[in-house]
Protein backbone atom coordinates (compact mmCIF):
# COMPACT_ATOMS: atom_id res chain seq x y z
CA UNK A 1 0.00 0.00 0.00
CA UNK A 2 2.97 2.20 0.82
CA UNK A 3 4.31 1.59 -2.93
CA UNK A 4 0.86 2.72 -4.24
CA UNK A 5 0.36 5.29 -2.12
CA UNK A 6 4.18 6.70 -3.59
CA UNK A 7 2.96 6.43 -7.05
CA UNK A 8 -0.27 8.29 -6.27
CA UNK A 9 1.69 11.34 -5.24
CA UNK A 10 3.72 11.29 -7.77
CA UNK A 11 1.72 10.87 -10.39
CA UNK A 12 -0.42 13.82 -8.88
CA UNK A 13 2.60 16.17 -8.39
CA UNK A 14 2.92 15.67 -11.54
CA UNK A 15 -0.04 15.86 -13.36
CA UNK A 16 -1.37 18.59 -11.06
CA UNK A 17 1.64 20.62 -12.60
CA UNK A 18 0.36 20.33 -15.88
CA UNK A 19 -2.07 23.45 -16.75
CA UNK A 20 -4.36 21.37 -19.42
CA UNK A 21 -5.29 18.47 -17.20
CA UNK A 22 -5.80 20.95 -14.80
CA UNK A 23 -7.85 23.17 -16.75
CA UNK A 24 -9.31 19.91 -17.97
CA UNK A 25 -9.95 18.83 -14.14
CA UNK A 26 -11.40 22.41 -12.96
CA UNK A 27 -13.12 23.52 -16.49
CA UNK A 28 -15.37 20.31 -17.22
CA UNK A 29 -17.09 19.96 -13.97
CA UNK A 30 -18.14 24.03 -13.78
CA UNK A 31 -19.40 23.44 -17.34
CA UNK A 32 -21.09 20.66 -16.95
CA UNK A 33 -22.50 21.21 -12.99
CA UNK A 34 -23.78 25.04 -15.03
CA UNK A 35 -25.75 23.54 -17.73
CA UNK A 36 -28.28 21.98 -15.98
CA UNK A 37 -28.68 24.79 -13.60
CA UNK A 38 -28.82 26.73 -16.55
CA UNK A 39 -31.67 25.11 -17.82
CA UNK A 40 -33.22 25.23 -14.94
CA UNK A 41 -33.20 28.99 -14.00
CA UNK A 42 -34.21 29.36 -17.41
CA UNK A 43 -37.31 26.69 -17.74
CA UNK A 44 -38.21 27.94 -14.05
CA UNK A 45 -41.14 30.50 -15.41
CA UNK A 46 -41.98 28.11 -18.61
CA UNK A 47 -45.29 27.31 -19.86
CA UNK A 48 -45.67 23.75 -20.58
CA UNK A 49 -49.23 23.34 -22.61
CA UNK A 50 -48.70 20.86 -24.71
CA UNK A 51 -45.85 19.92 -24.07
CA UNK A 52 -46.58 17.54 -21.03
CA UNK A 53 -47.65 14.81 -23.83
CA UNK A 54 -44.47 14.39 -25.32
CA UNK A 55 -43.22 13.37 -21.49
CA UNK A 56 -41.63 9.92 -20.49
CA UNK A 57 -44.35 7.92 -18.76
CA UNK A 58 -42.79 7.52 -15.98
CA UNK A 59 -42.30 11.53 -15.38
CA UNK A 60 -45.76 12.26 -16.41
CA UNK A 61 -46.95 9.76 -13.46
CA UNK A 62 -45.01 11.85 -11.15
CA UNK A 63 -46.50 15.07 -12.67
CA UNK A 64 -50.05 13.86 -11.23
CA UNK A 65 -48.83 12.65 -7.63
CA UNK A 66 -46.49 15.53 -6.16
CA UNK A 67 -45.22 18.00 -8.99
CA UNK A 68 -46.77 21.04 -10.56
CA UNK A 69 -46.90 21.05 -14.49
CA UNK A 70 -44.38 23.38 -14.61
CA UNK A 71 -42.12 21.68 -11.89
CA UNK A 72 -42.70 18.05 -13.54
CA UNK A 73 -41.55 20.08 -17.32
CA UNK A 74 -38.08 21.46 -15.63
CA UNK A 75 -37.13 17.88 -13.40
CA UNK A 76 -37.91 16.43 -17.34
CA UNK A 77 -35.23 19.23 -19.18
CA UNK A 78 -32.91 18.76 -16.31
CA UNK A 79 -33.18 15.32 -16.61
CA UNK A 80 -31.74 15.09 -19.79
CA UNK A 81 -28.40 17.12 -18.99
CA UNK A 82 -27.85 14.44 -15.71
CA UNK A 83 -25.93 11.76 -18.05
CA UNK A 84 -23.48 14.75 -18.44
CA UNK A 85 -22.68 14.69 -15.08
CA UNK A 86 -21.42 10.70 -15.89
CA UNK A 87 -19.04 12.54 -18.70
CA UNK A 88 -16.86 13.61 -16.10
CA UNK A 89 -15.95 10.47 -14.38
CA UNK A 90 -14.57 9.34 -18.05
CA UNK A 91 -13.62 12.76 -19.94
CA UNK A 92 -10.74 13.76 -16.58
CA UNK A 93 -8.69 9.81 -16.25
CA UNK A 94 -8.31 9.91 -20.09
CA UNK A 95 -6.12 12.91 -19.68
CA UNK A 96 -4.52 11.78 -16.80
CA UNK A 97 -3.49 8.10 -17.78
CA UNK A 98 -3.30 8.08 -21.20
CA UNK A 99 0.08 10.17 -20.13
CA UNK A 100 1.01 8.12 -17.28
CA UNK A 101 3.01 5.23 -19.01
CA UNK A 102 3.19 6.97 -22.64
CA UNK A 103 4.93 10.30 -20.38
CA UNK A 104 7.34 7.86 -18.45
CA UNK A 105 8.42 6.67 -21.91
CA UNK A 106 8.95 10.32 -23.22
CA UNK A 107 11.04 10.83 -20.12
CA UNK A 108 12.75 7.77 -19.94
CA UNK A 109 12.00 7.29 -16.47
CA UNK A 110 10.34 3.88 -16.24
CA UNK A 111 13.10 1.98 -16.90
CA UNK A 112 14.82 3.41 -13.34
CA UNK A 113 10.80 2.97 -12.12
CA UNK A 114 10.92 -0.54 -13.06
CA UNK A 115 13.87 -1.71 -11.79
CA UNK A 116 12.27 -0.97 -8.00
CA UNK A 117 10.98 -4.22 -5.86
CA UNK A 118 7.51 -2.34 -7.16
CA UNK A 119 5.19 -5.27 -8.83
CA UNK A 120 3.11 -4.56 -12.01
CA UNK A 121 0.03 -4.72 -9.72
CA UNK A 122 1.25 -2.01 -7.38
CA UNK A 123 2.38 0.17 -9.85
CA UNK A 124 -0.86 -0.06 -12.00
CA UNK A 125 -2.85 0.33 -8.84
CA UNK A 126 -1.14 3.80 -8.27
CA UNK A 127 -1.97 5.15 -11.73
CA UNK A 128 -5.13 3.84 -11.22
CA UNK A 129 -5.81 5.62 -8.36
CA UNK A 130 -4.25 8.68 -9.24
CA UNK A 131 -5.92 9.17 -12.72
CA UNK A 132 -9.63 7.95 -11.24
CA UNK A 133 -9.55 9.62 -7.82
CA UNK A 134 -9.79 13.47 -9.24
CA UNK A 135 -12.44 12.68 -11.74
CA UNK A 136 -14.93 10.88 -9.19
CA UNK A 137 -13.97 13.82 -6.24
CA UNK A 138 -14.84 16.09 -9.13
CA UNK A 139 -17.60 14.42 -10.20
CA UNK A 140 -19.01 14.12 -6.86
CA UNK A 141 -18.08 17.98 -5.79
CA UNK A 142 -20.11 19.24 -9.40
CA UNK A 143 -23.10 17.16 -8.28
CA UNK A 144 -23.18 18.68 -4.51
CA UNK A 145 -22.84 21.80 -6.26
CA UNK A 146 -25.60 20.90 -8.51
CA UNK A 147 -27.91 19.90 -5.64
CA UNK A 148 -27.59 23.18 -3.41
CA UNK A 149 -27.56 25.39 -7.06
CA UNK A 150 -31.48 23.15 -7.75
CA UNK A 151 -32.22 24.28 -4.36
CA UNK A 152 -31.43 28.10 -4.45
CA UNK A 153 -32.61 28.19 -7.82
CA UNK A 154 -36.23 26.52 -7.32
CA UNK A 155 -36.63 26.96 -3.92
CA UNK A 156 -38.68 24.06 -3.96
CA UNK A 157 -37.69 21.16 -2.08
CA UNK A 158 -40.35 18.43 -3.73
CA UNK A 159 -38.69 19.77 -7.59
CA UNK A 160 -34.90 19.37 -5.72
CA UNK A 161 -36.28 15.78 -4.42
CA UNK A 162 -36.89 14.65 -7.37
CA UNK A 163 -33.78 15.88 -9.06
CA UNK A 164 -31.76 14.44 -6.96
CA UNK A 165 -33.93 10.55 -7.78
CA UNK A 166 -31.97 7.77 -5.81
CA UNK A 167 -31.47 6.52 -9.43
CA UNK A 168 -29.45 9.58 -9.94
CA UNK A 169 -27.21 9.07 -6.38
CA UNK A 170 -26.57 5.35 -7.76
CA UNK A 171 -25.70 6.51 -10.66
CA UNK A 172 -23.33 9.46 -9.57
CA UNK A 173 -22.16 7.52 -6.67
CA UNK A 174 -21.42 4.13 -8.10
CA UNK A 175 -21.72 4.25 -11.83
CA UNK A 176 -19.44 7.09 -11.93
CA UNK A 177 -16.25 5.34 -10.20
CA UNK A 178 -17.53 2.40 -12.19
CA UNK A 179 -16.90 4.46 -15.24
CA UNK A 180 -13.40 6.00 -13.96
CA UNK A 181 -12.10 2.49 -13.78
CA UNK A 182 -13.49 1.87 -17.58
CA UNK A 183 -11.48 5.00 -18.56
CA UNK A 184 -8.27 4.69 -16.26
CA UNK A 185 -7.81 0.96 -17.17
CA UNK A 186 -8.42 1.34 -21.34
CA UNK A 187 -6.09 4.94 -21.25
CA UNK A 188 -3.58 2.69 -19.33
CA UNK A 189 -3.58 -0.39 -21.96
CA UNK A 190 -3.72 1.92 -24.74
CA UNK A 191 -0.74 4.29 -23.42
CA UNK A 192 1.27 1.05 -22.83
CA UNK A 193 1.31 0.00 -26.49
CA UNK A 194 1.74 3.56 -28.33
CA UNK A 195 4.32 5.69 -28.37
CA UNK A 196 2.60 9.20 -28.19
CA UNK A 197 1.06 10.60 -26.03
CA UNK A 198 -1.41 12.42 -28.21
CA UNK A 199 -2.15 9.21 -29.81
CA UNK A 200 -3.25 7.86 -26.73
CA UNK A 201 -5.32 10.70 -25.48
CA UNK A 202 -7.03 10.42 -29.01
CA UNK A 203 -7.73 6.46 -28.62
CA UNK A 204 -8.63 6.50 -24.87
CA UNK A 205 -11.14 9.32 -25.66
CA UNK A 206 -13.20 6.05 -27.76
CA UNK A 207 -14.03 5.29 -24.47
CA UNK A 208 -16.63 8.28 -24.23
CA UNK A 209 -18.58 7.06 -27.30
CA UNK A 210 -20.84 4.26 -25.59
CA UNK A 211 -22.17 7.27 -23.07
CA UNK A 212 -22.78 10.13 -25.92
CA UNK A 213 -25.17 7.22 -27.35
CA UNK A 214 -26.53 6.73 -24.12
CA UNK A 215 -27.23 10.60 -24.27
CA UNK A 216 -28.62 11.24 -27.37
CA UNK A 217 -30.77 7.89 -26.97
CA UNK A 218 -32.17 9.51 -23.83
CA UNK A 219 -32.75 12.54 -25.61
CA UNK A 220 -34.32 11.13 -28.55
CA UNK A 221 -36.69 8.82 -26.09
CA UNK A 222 -34.96 5.55 -27.42
CA UNK A 223 -33.70 4.66 -24.05
CA UNK A 224 -35.62 5.66 -20.69
CA UNK A 225 -33.46 6.34 -17.65
CA UNK A 226 -34.62 4.13 -14.59
CA UNK A 227 -33.03 2.83 -11.53
CA UNK A 228 -32.93 -0.62 -13.08
CA UNK A 229 -31.45 0.32 -16.35
CA UNK A 230 -28.41 2.39 -13.98
CA UNK A 231 -27.70 -0.86 -11.67
CA UNK A 232 -28.23 -2.78 -15.54
CA UNK A 233 -25.54 -0.39 -16.56
CA UNK A 234 -23.36 -0.88 -13.35
CA UNK A 235 -23.55 -4.72 -13.03
CA UNK A 236 -22.01 -4.75 -16.88
CA UNK A 237 -19.13 -1.99 -15.96
CA UNK A 238 -18.11 -4.30 -12.98
CA UNK A 239 -17.74 -7.11 -15.44
CA UNK A 240 -16.13 -4.95 -17.66
CA UNK A 241 -13.72 -3.17 -15.16
CA UNK A 242 -12.66 -6.94 -14.10
CA UNK A 243 -11.72 -7.49 -17.86
CA UNK A 244 -10.16 -4.09 -18.66
CA UNK A 245 -8.06 -4.55 -14.93
CA UNK A 246 -6.98 -8.17 -16.09
CA UNK A 247 -6.03 -7.06 -19.42
CA UNK A 248 -4.09 -3.81 -18.38
CA UNK A 249 -1.91 -5.89 -16.44
CA UNK A 250 -1.46 -8.69 -18.82
CA UNK A 251 -0.43 -6.00 -21.26
CA UNK A 252 1.47 -4.06 -19.65
CA UNK A 253 4.72 -6.14 -20.57
CA UNK A 254 7.87 -4.79 -18.89
CA UNK A 255 10.71 -5.98 -21.50
CA UNK A 256 8.57 -5.23 -24.63
CA UNK A 257 7.86 -1.50 -23.32
CA UNK A 258 11.69 -1.01 -22.54
CA UNK A 259 12.97 -3.04 -25.72
CA UNK A 260 10.26 -1.45 -28.13
CA UNK A 261 10.74 2.07 -27.26
CA UNK A 262 13.43 3.81 -29.03
CA UNK B 1 28.33 -11.77 -6.11
CA UNK B 2 27.10 -11.59 -9.92
CA UNK B 3 27.53 -15.26 -11.46
CA UNK B 4 26.25 -16.14 -14.85
CA UNK B 5 26.29 -19.40 -16.83
CA UNK B 6 25.72 -19.24 -20.68
CA UNK B 7 23.34 -16.48 -20.09
CA UNK B 8 21.84 -15.67 -23.43
CA UNK B 9 19.15 -13.02 -25.17
CA UNK B 10 17.72 -13.72 -28.19
CA UNK B 11 14.90 -10.95 -29.80
CA UNK B 12 13.61 -12.74 -32.62
CA UNK B 13 16.32 -12.88 -34.72
CA UNK B 14 18.95 -10.70 -33.34
CA UNK B 15 20.96 -12.62 -31.34
CA UNK B 16 21.76 -9.82 -28.11
CA UNK B 17 24.02 -11.86 -25.66
CA UNK B 18 25.27 -14.95 -26.44
CA UNK B 19 26.66 -17.65 -23.34
CA UNK B 20 28.05 -15.12 -21.65
CA UNK B 21 29.87 -16.58 -18.75
CA UNK B 22 30.77 -13.89 -15.84
CA UNK B 23 31.72 -14.35 -11.89
CA UNK B 24 32.48 -11.02 -10.43
CA UNK B 25 33.93 -10.81 -6.84
CA UNK B 26 32.16 -9.13 -3.72
CA UNK B 27 33.47 -5.55 -4.17
CA UNK B 28 35.35 -5.74 -7.40
CA UNK B 29 34.92 -3.12 -9.98
CA UNK B 30 34.22 -4.82 -13.12
CA UNK B 31 34.30 -2.85 -15.92
CA UNK B 32 32.37 -3.97 -19.08
CA UNK B 33 33.67 -2.80 -22.65
CA UNK B 34 32.16 -3.08 -26.05
CA UNK B 35 31.25 -1.22 -28.65
CA UNK B 36 27.44 0.48 -29.38
CA UNK B 37 25.22 -2.40 -30.29
CA UNK B 38 27.36 -5.08 -28.12
CA UNK B 39 24.42 -5.77 -25.82
CA UNK B 40 25.94 -4.22 -22.57
CA UNK B 41 22.45 -2.48 -21.74
CA UNK B 42 20.86 -5.75 -22.16
CA UNK B 43 23.54 -7.37 -20.18
CA UNK B 44 22.78 -5.24 -17.45
CA UNK B 45 19.17 -4.92 -18.16
CA UNK B 46 18.80 -9.14 -17.36
CA UNK B 47 20.89 -8.93 -14.53
CA UNK B 48 18.61 -6.56 -13.05
CA UNK B 49 15.63 -8.53 -13.66
CA UNK B 50 13.84 -5.65 -16.09
CA UNK B 51 14.17 -8.08 -18.80
CA UNK B 52 14.63 -12.49 -18.68
CA UNK B 53 16.90 -14.36 -20.24
CA UNK B 54 16.12 -16.41 -23.43
CA UNK B 55 18.57 -19.16 -21.79
CA UNK B 56 20.91 -19.42 -19.29
CA UNK B 57 21.02 -18.68 -15.86
CA UNK B 58 22.22 -15.48 -13.33
CA UNK B 59 22.95 -15.18 -9.83
CA UNK B 60 23.20 -12.19 -8.25
CA UNK B 61 23.83 -11.82 -4.43
CA UNK B 62 22.88 -15.19 -3.89
CA UNK B 63 19.09 -15.03 -5.40
CA UNK B 64 18.82 -16.81 -9.12
CA UNK B 65 17.36 -14.47 -11.85
CA UNK B 66 13.35 -15.15 -12.95
CA UNK B 67 12.97 -16.94 -9.24
CA UNK B 68 13.98 -14.12 -6.76
CA UNK B 69 13.39 -10.91 -8.72
CA UNK B 70 12.28 -9.12 -6.14
CA UNK B 71 14.96 -9.72 -3.68
CA UNK B 72 17.51 -8.84 -6.44
CA UNK B 73 15.58 -5.50 -7.15
CA UNK B 74 16.20 -4.55 -3.49
CA UNK B 75 19.58 -5.63 -3.36
CA UNK B 76 21.12 -3.85 -6.71
CA UNK B 77 21.32 -0.02 -7.63
CA UNK B 78 20.89 0.77 -11.31
CA UNK B 79 22.39 3.60 -13.36
CA UNK B 80 20.05 4.07 -16.59
CA UNK B 81 21.90 4.87 -19.24
CA UNK B 82 19.72 7.92 -19.07
CA UNK B 83 19.12 9.81 -15.83
CA UNK B 84 15.45 9.49 -16.47
CA UNK B 85 14.35 12.19 -13.73
CA UNK B 86 10.77 13.49 -13.51
CA UNK B 87 11.93 16.71 -15.03
CA UNK B 88 8.94 18.83 -13.19
CA UNK B 89 9.68 17.51 -9.79
CA UNK B 90 12.20 18.28 -6.87
CA UNK B 91 15.72 16.71 -7.02
CA UNK B 92 14.74 15.83 -3.20
CA UNK B 93 10.88 14.37 -4.21
CA UNK B 94 12.50 12.97 -7.36
CA UNK B 95 14.70 10.79 -4.52
CA UNK B 96 12.24 10.39 -2.08
CA UNK B 97 9.67 8.34 -4.61
CA UNK B 98 12.59 6.09 -4.77
CA UNK B 99 13.53 5.98 -0.80
CA UNK B 100 9.83 5.24 -0.55
CA UNK B 101 9.80 2.71 -3.28
CA UNK B 102 13.10 0.98 -2.14
CA UNK B 103 11.53 1.34 1.33
CA UNK B 104 14.60 2.87 2.61
CA UNK B 105 13.82 2.99 6.80
CA UNK B 106 14.52 6.80 6.85
CA UNK B 107 13.71 7.99 3.72
CA UNK B 108 14.41 11.99 4.02
CA UNK B 109 17.71 11.20 6.03
CA UNK B 110 19.16 9.14 2.82
CA UNK B 111 18.24 11.57 0.59
CA UNK B 112 19.85 14.22 2.75
CA UNK B 113 22.71 12.02 3.15
CA UNK B 114 23.02 11.75 -0.55
CA UNK B 115 22.20 15.26 -2.06
CA UNK B 116 24.96 16.23 0.24
CA UNK B 117 27.48 13.74 -0.69
CA UNK B 118 27.03 14.89 -4.43
CA UNK B 119 27.11 18.77 -3.75
CA UNK B 120 23.26 19.14 -4.83
CA UNK B 121 21.91 19.92 -0.94
CA UNK B 122 21.07 23.31 -2.00
CA UNK B 123 19.59 22.95 -5.19
CA UNK B 124 17.36 20.22 -3.83
CA UNK B 125 14.09 22.50 -3.84
CA UNK B 126 14.83 23.00 -7.58
CA UNK B 127 13.27 21.02 -10.60
CA UNK B 128 15.24 18.32 -11.89
CA UNK B 129 14.83 19.70 -15.25
CA UNK B 130 16.63 22.90 -14.40
CA UNK B 131 19.38 20.81 -13.72
CA UNK B 132 23.18 20.50 -16.04
CA UNK B 133 23.64 16.89 -17.71
CA UNK B 134 25.87 16.24 -14.94
CA UNK B 135 24.06 17.37 -12.23
CA UNK B 136 21.24 15.15 -13.36
CA UNK B 137 23.53 12.58 -13.99
CA UNK B 138 24.90 12.50 -10.45
CA UNK B 139 21.01 13.12 -8.85
CA UNK B 140 20.50 9.69 -10.83
CA UNK B 141 23.80 8.21 -9.22
CA UNK B 142 22.18 9.34 -5.89
CA UNK B 143 18.74 7.91 -6.97
CA UNK B 144 20.44 4.38 -7.29
CA UNK B 145 22.36 4.32 -3.94
CA UNK B 146 19.44 5.26 -1.78
CA UNK B 147 18.94 1.64 -0.36
CA UNK B 148 22.39 0.96 -0.09
CA UNK B 149 23.03 -1.82 -2.50
CA UNK B 150 25.86 -4.15 -2.18
CA UNK B 151 26.04 -4.14 -5.76
CA UNK B 152 25.49 -1.19 -8.48
CA UNK B 153 25.11 -1.68 -12.36
CA UNK B 154 26.13 2.06 -13.68
CA UNK B 155 25.20 1.90 -17.67
CA UNK B 156 27.78 4.91 -19.03
CA UNK B 157 27.78 6.97 -16.22
CA UNK B 158 29.99 9.72 -17.71
CA UNK B 159 28.83 9.46 -21.23
CA UNK B 160 27.80 13.20 -22.35
CA UNK B 161 29.32 14.97 -19.61
CA UNK B 162 31.83 17.42 -20.07
CA UNK B 163 35.33 16.43 -19.10
CA UNK B 164 34.52 18.21 -15.46
CA UNK B 165 31.62 16.49 -14.78
CA UNK B 166 32.88 13.09 -15.50
CA UNK B 167 35.73 13.86 -13.45
CA UNK B 168 33.44 13.87 -10.64
CA UNK B 169 31.32 10.89 -11.46
CA UNK B 170 34.73 9.20 -11.75
CA UNK B 171 35.98 10.10 -8.55
CA UNK B 172 32.93 9.30 -6.58
CA UNK B 173 32.73 5.61 -8.53
CA UNK B 174 36.57 5.38 -6.78
CA UNK B 175 34.51 6.40 -3.27
CA UNK B 176 32.28 3.69 -3.83
CA UNK B 177 34.73 1.09 -4.81
CA UNK B 178 36.50 2.29 -1.05
CA UNK B 179 33.54 1.69 0.24
CA UNK B 180 33.86 -2.40 -0.91
CA UNK B 181 30.47 -2.16 -3.20
CA UNK B 182 30.61 -4.41 -6.18
CA UNK B 183 30.52 -2.29 -9.56
CA UNK B 184 29.27 -3.16 -12.80
CA UNK B 185 30.63 -0.58 -14.80
CA UNK B 186 29.12 -0.79 -18.84
CA UNK B 187 31.33 1.47 -20.18
CA UNK B 188 32.91 2.52 -23.85
CA UNK B 189 35.56 4.48 -22.22
CA UNK B 190 38.82 2.75 -22.16
CA UNK B 191 40.25 5.34 -20.15
CA UNK B 192 38.06 5.50 -17.39
CA UNK B 193 37.86 1.46 -17.14
CA UNK B 194 41.82 1.72 -17.50
CA UNK B 195 41.55 3.70 -13.92
CA UNK B 196 38.70 2.04 -12.37
CA UNK B 197 38.20 -1.51 -12.91
CA UNK B 198 40.04 -4.65 -11.40
CA UNK B 199 39.05 -6.45 -13.67
CA UNK B 200 37.61 -5.97 -17.79
CA UNK B 201 35.73 -7.86 -19.92
CA UNK B 202 35.67 -7.21 -23.93
CA UNK B 203 32.11 -8.06 -25.32
CA UNK B 204 30.74 -7.98 -27.90
CA UNK B 205 27.38 -10.48 -28.17
CA UNK B 206 29.67 -12.17 -26.75
CA UNK B 207 32.44 -12.39 -24.31
CA UNK B 208 35.64 -11.76 -25.85
CA UNK B 209 38.47 -11.30 -23.24
CA UNK B 210 38.34 -11.14 -19.43
CA UNK B 211 41.05 -10.19 -17.22
CA UNK B 212 42.88 -7.55 -15.56
CA UNK B 213 43.82 -5.02 -18.05
CA UNK B 214 47.51 -5.36 -17.09
CA UNK B 215 47.32 -8.91 -18.21
CA UNK B 216 45.18 -8.40 -21.26
CA UNK B 217 47.85 -5.98 -22.48
CA UNK B 218 50.49 -8.24 -21.85
CA UNK B 219 48.40 -11.38 -23.50
CA UNK B 220 47.56 -9.79 -26.70
CA UNK B 221 51.03 -7.65 -26.84
CA UNK B 222 53.45 -9.14 -24.94
CA UNK B 223 55.79 -6.64 -22.54
CA UNK B 224 57.72 -4.20 -24.65
CA UNK B 225 61.05 -2.51 -23.51
CA UNK B 226 62.26 0.65 -24.94
CA UNK B 227 66.70 1.26 -24.64
CA UNK B 228 66.67 4.91 -25.82
CA UNK B 229 70.76 4.78 -26.96
CA UNK B 230 73.13 7.46 -27.95
CA UNK B 231 73.44 5.70 -31.25
CA UNK B 232 71.75 3.58 -33.40
CA UNK B 233 73.17 0.65 -34.45
CA UNK B 234 71.19 -2.03 -36.58
CA UNK B 235 73.61 -4.99 -35.40
CA UNK B 236 72.58 -3.93 -31.55
CA UNK B 237 69.07 -5.50 -32.43
CA UNK B 238 70.37 -8.72 -34.41
CA UNK B 239 72.35 -9.94 -31.53
CA UNK B 240 69.52 -9.14 -29.07
CA UNK B 241 67.18 -10.80 -30.99
CA UNK B 242 69.85 -14.01 -30.43
CA UNK B 243 68.35 -14.44 -27.09
CA UNK B 244 66.38 -17.53 -26.25
CA UNK B 245 63.64 -15.19 -24.08
CA UNK B 246 63.51 -12.27 -26.68
CA UNK B 247 60.02 -12.19 -28.69
CA UNK B 248 61.36 -9.76 -31.08
CA UNK B 249 63.94 -6.62 -31.39
CA UNK B 250 64.18 -4.03 -33.23
CA UNK B 251 66.09 -0.40 -33.93
CA UNK B 252 63.47 2.82 -34.36
CA UNK B 253 65.39 5.83 -34.68
CA UNK B 254 67.55 6.11 -31.71
CA UNK B 255 65.53 3.37 -29.45
CA UNK B 256 65.58 -0.58 -29.84
CA UNK B 257 62.46 -1.97 -29.10
CA UNK B 258 62.46 -5.02 -27.48
CA UNK B 259 59.44 -7.78 -26.83
CA UNK B 260 59.88 -10.33 -23.99
CA UNK B 261 57.98 -12.10 -21.00
CA UNK B 262 59.65 -11.31 -18.25
CA UNK B 263 61.45 -8.19 -18.44
CA UNK B 264 61.93 -7.31 -14.54
CA UNK B 265 64.13 -11.05 -14.68
CA UNK B 266 66.08 -10.60 -18.00
CA UNK B 267 66.24 -6.68 -18.27
CA UNK B 268 69.99 -6.82 -16.74
CA UNK B 269 71.25 -9.12 -18.75
CA UNK B 270 70.01 -7.52 -22.29
CA UNK B 271 72.30 -4.02 -20.21
CA UNK B 272 74.98 -6.25 -19.39
CA UNK B 273 74.74 -7.36 -23.29
CA UNK B 274 74.37 -4.11 -25.17
CA UNK B 275 76.57 -2.60 -22.65
CA UNK B 276 79.65 -5.22 -23.72
CA UNK B 277 78.61 -4.63 -27.33
CA UNK B 278 79.85 -0.32 -26.67
CA UNK B 279 75.86 0.80 -26.74
CA UNK B 280 75.78 3.69 -25.02
CA UNK B 281 71.99 3.70 -22.93
CA UNK B 282 70.39 6.86 -22.19
CA UNK B 283 67.63 5.47 -20.41
CA UNK B 284 65.50 2.42 -20.24
CA UNK B 285 61.51 2.00 -19.69
CA UNK B 286 58.24 0.13 -20.29
CA UNK B 287 56.70 0.80 -23.35
CA UNK B 288 52.65 0.78 -22.32
CA UNK B 289 49.87 -0.59 -24.57
CA UNK B 290 46.59 1.02 -23.36
CA UNK B 291 43.80 -0.46 -23.19
CA UNK B 292 42.20 0.95 -26.30
CA UNK B 293 45.09 -0.37 -28.24
CA UNK B 294 43.90 -4.29 -26.22
CA UNK B 295 40.14 -3.50 -27.55
CA UNK B 296 40.86 -2.35 -30.62
CA UNK B 297 42.84 -5.47 -31.21
CA UNK B 298 39.95 -7.82 -29.99
CA UNK B 299 36.74 -5.58 -30.89
CA UNK B 300 38.04 -5.36 -34.67
CA UNK B 301 40.00 -8.99 -34.87
CA UNK B 302 37.89 -10.36 -32.28
CA UNK B 303 38.55 -14.19 -34.23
Amino acid sequence: MHKIKTIIRKEWAEVFKNRMVLFTIIFMPLLLTALPLIILYATRDAGVGDMSAEMPAQIAQLCNDELSMGECFQVYMVSQFMIMFMMIPLFIPVNIAAYSVVGEKTTRSLEPLLATPITTAELLAGKNLASSIPAVVASWIGFAVFAVGAFLISGSPRLTAALLDPMWLLAILLVGPLLALLSVNFSIMVSSRVNDPRVAEQLSAVVILPLLALFFGQISGLVILNSKLILGIAAGLILLDGILIYLAIRLFERETILTRWK
Amino acid sequence: MIHTENLTKRFKTTLAVENLNLDIREGEVFGFLGPNGAGKTTTVRMLTCLIAPSSGSAVINGYPVGKQDTQIRRSVGILTETPGMYDNLSAEFNLEIYANLYEVKDPKGQVEKYLRMLGLWDRRMDEAGTFSKGMKQKLAIARALLHEPRILFLDEPTSALDPEAALLVREFIAELRKEGRTIFLCTHNLDEADRLCDRVGVFKTQLLALDTPARLRSQLFGRKVVFHLRRSDEALSVQVRSLSYVKDARIVDNKLLVTLDDPDEHNPEIIRMLVGAGAEIQFVGELRHSLEDVYMQLVASPK
